[in-house]
């Protein structure tokens, strides 16, 4: 589905002396199938958007399109519970929110509430699980006997089991080791490319939108700072650095290394054995262009 | 002689005698003024280390001394003083309705008289630059801040050592090097070992030496540079290496010669521009 904000902005209880804009005149369009990386210090206003996107938030102003449904200031859409069997939000740490007592059951709770029938959220659930790289055999155990990793996977289950055309991930890597991250956003990049999703990656690490993200959208309190591919934004140092960002280290390095030897050797989106090649054919090249 | 600070000796740890063991026979040493840092997947054990050392945990077989103490329950009191732990979850970790009551806890725990509470809460406060909001309530702070205080309200009880239990990794990478340069600083001021407990190479980086856990086992002990040296092996235990590591892999498997692992980009930059003065 089509994502599209028109200068939406958002209070927090307007008209009082509390008044803060969290997003201000925010316009964007994030096409059907792309997956896009949105990166901001705390505070950027990162929450508010991803809340805009399934109407836990109503502009203030502006408009949103998500696919057919409209969201625009005090005029809530009849249509609110379709677009959320349609968007579906994986929090950050979603695995406090689970609470029945078997893992089936607490996949079976969305899906459930929107009124699917029972055997066919069976037939998802057994075509979910190994997707998430879960086991049948713990469909039946309670999800709070699982590791830490395990349920967060259960979790992501319940999301999927509703069949979301949009998914939206808020830092899902959060508190996993070096090896959980990589799995878990290789699994999202599967399923983004599997099922057709439009992917929206709330996320601090550059590595990760440098590695799996067509559109990067970058916020500074509340209004949109930058936005582009990958190569682009991350190839502007200097006004990332401005806003207090980084660069992803392969990025930093060609810069210094241009920066020492006087020679240019852009980021282009080189894979680390490229980038090899490129530094080593100026190492050995001899001379110095002053 | 360096003063040993934290001994391990060939101890196991499990949390009931059915479960598998988490802590296997391990064995170290951690000297005065040394800032380690322990890796590990998760689940490895790294956690309970810190548990075991400040006696939230006791282990099964094997010994544990804090600075030659023997750590008991009867000695538990004393080396909580000499220990001090800033866990994960900044809000977790907040008990104070502002920052100087918060700050002060530790401190009225241990009956220290009032007015060297207050001079100790200043000077604490300062060293990690939160002095300005002693009086700010705790939900206006943002992780990093609250973290800090954390670290103020340890020092303020002057530890031995600092145990930093994946501190920073619910920060944002703003406060994450906020974190990290406190604890720099403090360190450099006062006399204390590190221990932090990490998945963030920048902290490893940064340490004298490096302790590896995989499945409850001392995997290897060395500088971050023997360790960032053996990639495979770390990769293949579930860790990550950091980006220059990687990239100098790469250089040497295209026909380059490094003369060591480097551990930073300056140190790699360095070596290159050494290579290509001399072709």
């Amino acid at each position: 589905m089509d994502i599209t904000f028109n200068n939406v902005s958002y209070i927090y209880q307007e008209n009082s002396p509390f008044a803060h804009k969290a997003i201000e005149d925010l316009t964007f369009h994030i096409p059907s199938g792309s997956f896009v990386a949105v990166i901001g210090h705390t505070g950027s206003g990162k929450s508010t958007l991803i809340q805009h996107l399934n109407g836990l938030a109503m502009p203030t102003r502006g408009e949103v399109t998500i696919g057919d449904f409209h969201l625009k200031a005090k005029e809530k859409p009849k249509n609110m519970r379709e677009l959320r069997s349609k968007v579906g939000v994986v929090f950050q740490y979603p695995e406090h929110q689970l609470f029945e007592e078997t893992v089936a059951k607490d996949i079976a709770f969305g899906p459930e509430n929107f009124g699917v029938e029972k055997a066919v959220i069976e037939e998802r659930i057994s075509e979910i699980i190994p997707a998430v790289g879960l086991s049948k055999e713990i469909l039946e155990r309670s999800p709070f006997d699982l590791s830490g990793g395990q349920m967060r996977r259960v979790a992501i289950a319940g999301v999927m089991a509703v069949q979301p055309e949009v998914l939206v991930l808020d830092e899902p890597t959060a508190g996993l080791d070096p090896r959980g991250q990589k799995e878990m956003l290789e699994m999202f990049y599967e399923l983004h490319k599997k099922q057709g999703l439009t992917t929206v990656l709330v996320t601090h690490s550059m590595e990760d939108a440098l590695k799996y993200a067509d559109q990067v959208i970058i916020l500074n309190q509340g209004k949109k700072y930058m936005e582009g591919n990958p190569v682009h934004v991350f190839t502007q140092k200097d006004a990332l650095h401005k806003v207090q960002l980084d660069v992803p280290e392969s990025v930093a390095f060609l810069s210094k290394f241009e920066a020492r030897f006087k020679k240019s050797l852009p980021f282009r989106g080189q894979t680390v054995d490229e980038m090899a090649e490129d530094i080593l054919r100026v190492v050995q090249g001899g001379g110095i262009d002053e | 002689m360096r003063e040993k600070l934290i001994e391990f000796r060939n101890v196991s740890f499990r949390y009931r005698e059915e479960h598998p063991w988490v802590l296997k026979n391990c064995s170290f040493e951690i000297y005065e003024d040394e800032s380690i840092a322990i890796i590990g997947h998760n689940g490895s054990g790294k956690s309970t280390i810190a548990k075991l050392i400040n006696g939230l945990l006791f282990p099964q077989e094997g010994e544990i001394l804090i600075a030659g103490k023997p750590v008991t329950e009867e000695t538990i009191w004393d080396i909580r003083k000499d220990v001090g732990m800033v866990f994960q979850n900044p809000d977790n970790q907040f008990v104070g309705t502002t920052v100087q009551d918060d700050v002060a806890f530790g401190m009225e725990n241990r009956g220290i008289p009032r007015e060297d509470m207050i001079s100790r809460i200043e000077d604490s406060l300062t060293a990690v630059g939160m002095q300005e909001y002693h009086l700010t309530e705790p939900h206006r702070l943002s992780g990093g801040q609250k973290q800090r205080v954390a670290i103020a309200g340890v020092l303020a009880v002057s530890p031995k050592v600092l145990i930093l239990d994946e501190a920073t990794a619910m920060l944002d990478p703003k406060g994450r090097t906020e974190i990290m340069k406190t604890v720099t600083q403090v360190q450099a001021k006062n006399n204390l070992s590190l221990i932090t407990i990490t998945h963030d190479l920048h902290e490893v980086v940064q340490s004298n030496r490096v302790i590896v856990m995989n499945q409850g086992e001392i995997w290897d002990e060395a500088t971050p540079r023997e360790i960032f040296a053996k990639k495979r092996a770390l990769r293949e235990i579930g860790l990550d290496v950091p980006f220059v590591a990687i990239l100098a892999d790469e250089l040497q498997e295209q026909g380059l010669v490094l003369s060591k692992e480097p551990l930073n980009h300056e140190e790699l930059l360095e070596e290159l521009w050494t290579l290509h003065s001399t072709t």
